[in-house]
């Protein structure tokens, strides 16, 4: 088959692309192949699926009508296994061919599974799609007690399901603390705290070296020799990216695809976004990946426009989390804790359960941390994003009531003010003379 | 694509239109009642900042390029194509707050009743929105962008 646009993968960054192209591209054929069998669910929702709050049909990411009315050819169930970008062609693995003009590796990323013995028994699972919440759904019958590797943002989402279904957990965390790759000490502290509330049992500073049983898990060891029996094991230490498509037609790969600020790769007409990508993030000044959905639904937004002729330049991105585990909102972004340069400067506050925080280098925010109360962290934020250079009012970002009104007035006239293209309407129907609008 | 402005040197902070905002939202429509009969009491989805003496309410923009709904983990957050108007399906919104994270002017709350996000949904059924309509000093005026329609 033939087709205009070939989007490989079917989760944010491959919807964000799709969407894009038919805003301005509404009849180029596009094609968008899945190697699961699922229109776009929302992966992040896959502990409530586990929990039994949501079906499939509850997490989907779009209405299922999504590809028919956007004229979409979706290929569900089906893996590329070859791409030769010089003749602009995909082999699925069932022998067929597809040509293509323009081409997006959306493909995501694969579960980390460290070297580990007895890792082949059954009961052992990783939790990155909706295939292994089914296989872990499955399986709890006859679990009663889980480890989970990892204390990372995947471990403590399966954790939370998992506590949800009534079965204890034990979190095993290689580095001292959970969470440490987005928050800072104190933030992880008052996360530990209520985990530990909800029943959950927090090993850190250890790893798994081996599980043992029979044919199902029995137990696991730790580093340091301890056993800890068990009849469940997640294996939830992240993801990295998944380029081995991309490797087979020789893009340019550091840790993921390189790709440059309109999301393209090397190759001209092939593009990356999302997990498998290693796209710019404005905060290290550098490409990195930063898996998280946002970034790829963005990611795959700017690839699309760029695809369908429509020159758009990625704003950059950077990890954000927002997280609710256990009933307790935490918001955090860029660095966690500053690095141990000079130039780095910490402005926090701590008041019972709330505390809050944000690192900042040359009067530009380069992290931040809301714990408890989280509802201005878009507008701290949105002035990282921006690079704004908040010298004049730093003394107010953690100020209770922050919010534009603290900004230089210019910045947040250029942000609330009508652009020329707005037709102001009176106020009240009865007012004949349309109303004139000065601003300052 | 309609959205509310504000004339900061004309907003007198009174925080009305919070209130207003509040009755709109309420399910008896009655200022009294929505304060002190429903329960939970509804919440506004204008908040009036204030420092020193500049003061003005902030509601959602109905961004053209809305990172809300970008960021949105589960496509609750969505942009009507035709309207341009920025809404949550309180059905799919899960209470995650990544889009309170994404939105840089601060419009989104969190309601923790419900565990969803509420925002200004410009009134519907109403020609001008409850904020607009009962500012006493008419600082707040609807908005009309043509080239988006
Ligand atoms: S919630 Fe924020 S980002 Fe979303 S449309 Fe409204 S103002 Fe824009
Ligand atoms: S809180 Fe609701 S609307 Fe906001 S990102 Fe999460 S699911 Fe979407």
């Amino acid at each position: 088959m033939q087709t205009k646009y070939l989007i490989i993968g079917n989760s944010a960054g491959g919807i964000g692309a799709a969407e894009a192209i038919r805003q301005m591209d509404k009849k180029g054929a596009l094609t968008i192949v899945s190697d699961e069998p699922y229109p776009a669910y929302s992966r992040p929702l896959i502990s409530k699926y586990l929990t039994g709050e949501r079906t499939l049909e509850e997490i989907l990411f779009r209405p299922p009508d999504f590809y028919d009315q956007n004229n979409i050819i979706f290929l569900p169930g089906k893996e590329v296994t070859h791409v030769e970008l010089d003749h602009q062609t995909a082999r699925l693995e069932d022998g067929e061919q597809i040509a293509w003009e323009k081409l997006l590796f959306a493909v995501g990323g694969k579960p980390i599974f460290p070297k580990m013995k007895g890792s082949g028994k059954r009961g052992v699972f990783t939790f990155t799609n909706l295939d292994d919440a089914k296989a872990i759904d499955r399986f709890l019958d006859n679990a009663r007690k889980a480890v989970v590797i990892g204390g990372g943002l995947i471990g403590i989402s399966v954790t939370e399901a998992l506590i949800k279904r009534g079965v204890d957990v034990i979190v095993v965390e290689m580095k001292e603390r959970i969470l440490n790759t987005i928050l800072d000490q104190q933030a992880s502290l008052m996360a530990e705290e209520v985990l530990k509330q909800a029943g959950v049992e927090i090993i850190a500073g250890h790893t798994v070296v081996k599980i043992s049983g029979r044919k199902a898990v029995k137990e696991v060891i730790l580093d340091n020799g301890v056993a800890i029996p068990c009849d469940l094991v997640v294996v939830a230490i992240g993801v990295s990216p998944r380029p081995e498509l991309a490797l087979d037609a020789k893009l340019e790969i550091n840790r993921g695809i390189v790709v440059d600020r309109h999301m393209a790769t090397n190759h001209p007409g092939v593009y990356a976004c999302g997990d498998v990508a290693e796209a710019y993030d404005f905060v290290y000044g550098e490409n990195r990946p930063t898996p998280i959905w946002p970034n790829a639904y963005v990611g795959g937004r700017i690839a699309g426009f760029n695809m369908a002729g429509v020159t758009a330049e990625y704003p950059g991105g950077t990890a954000i989390n927002s997280l609710n585990y256990f009933g307790i909102d935490i918001a955090s972004a860029g660095m966690p804790t500053a690095p141990n340069d000079d130039g780095y400067e910490t402005i926090s506050k701590q008041e019972g359960n709330i505390y809050q925080k944000v690192i900042l280098k040359n009067d530009l925010i380069m992290g931040m941390i809301f714990v408890g109360n989280i509802e201005k962290s878009g507008v701290i934020f949105g002035l990282m994003r921006d690079r704004v250079n908040v010298e004049s009012f730093k003394q107010s970002l953690l100020a209770d009531d922050f919010g534009l009104a603290f900004f230089p007035r210019p910045l947040w006239q250029e942000r609330l003010t009508p652009s020329p293209d707005i037709t102001l309407q009176p106020a009240l129907p009865i007012e004949a003379e349309e109303e004139t609008f000065a601003g300052e | 694509m309609k959205r509310v402005y504000v004339k900061e040197e004309v907003c007198i902070g009174c925080g009305l239109c919070q209130v207003y905002c509040q009755v709109e939202q309420s399910q008896s429509k009655d200022i009294i009642k929505a304060f002190k009969r429903e329960a939970p009491r509804p919440l506004p989805r204008v908040h009036v900042e204030r420092n020193v003496e500049i003061c003005f309410p902030i509601q959602c923009r109905h961004c053209t390029e809305p990172w809300c709904v970008y960021s949105c983990l589960t496509g609750a957050m969505h942009k009507d194509p035709v309207s341009g108007m920025v809404s949550v399906d309180m059905e799919k919104c899960i209470g995650c707050w990544t889009c309170i994270v994404a939105c840089p002017y601060g419009a989104l709350s969190r309601d923790l009743n419900s565990k969803t996000i509420i925002k200004c949904d410009l009134c519907p059924g109403r020609e001008i929105p409850a904020c607009v309509l009962n500012c006493p000093n008419e600082a707040l005026v609807l908005g009309v962008d043509e080239k988006e329609e």
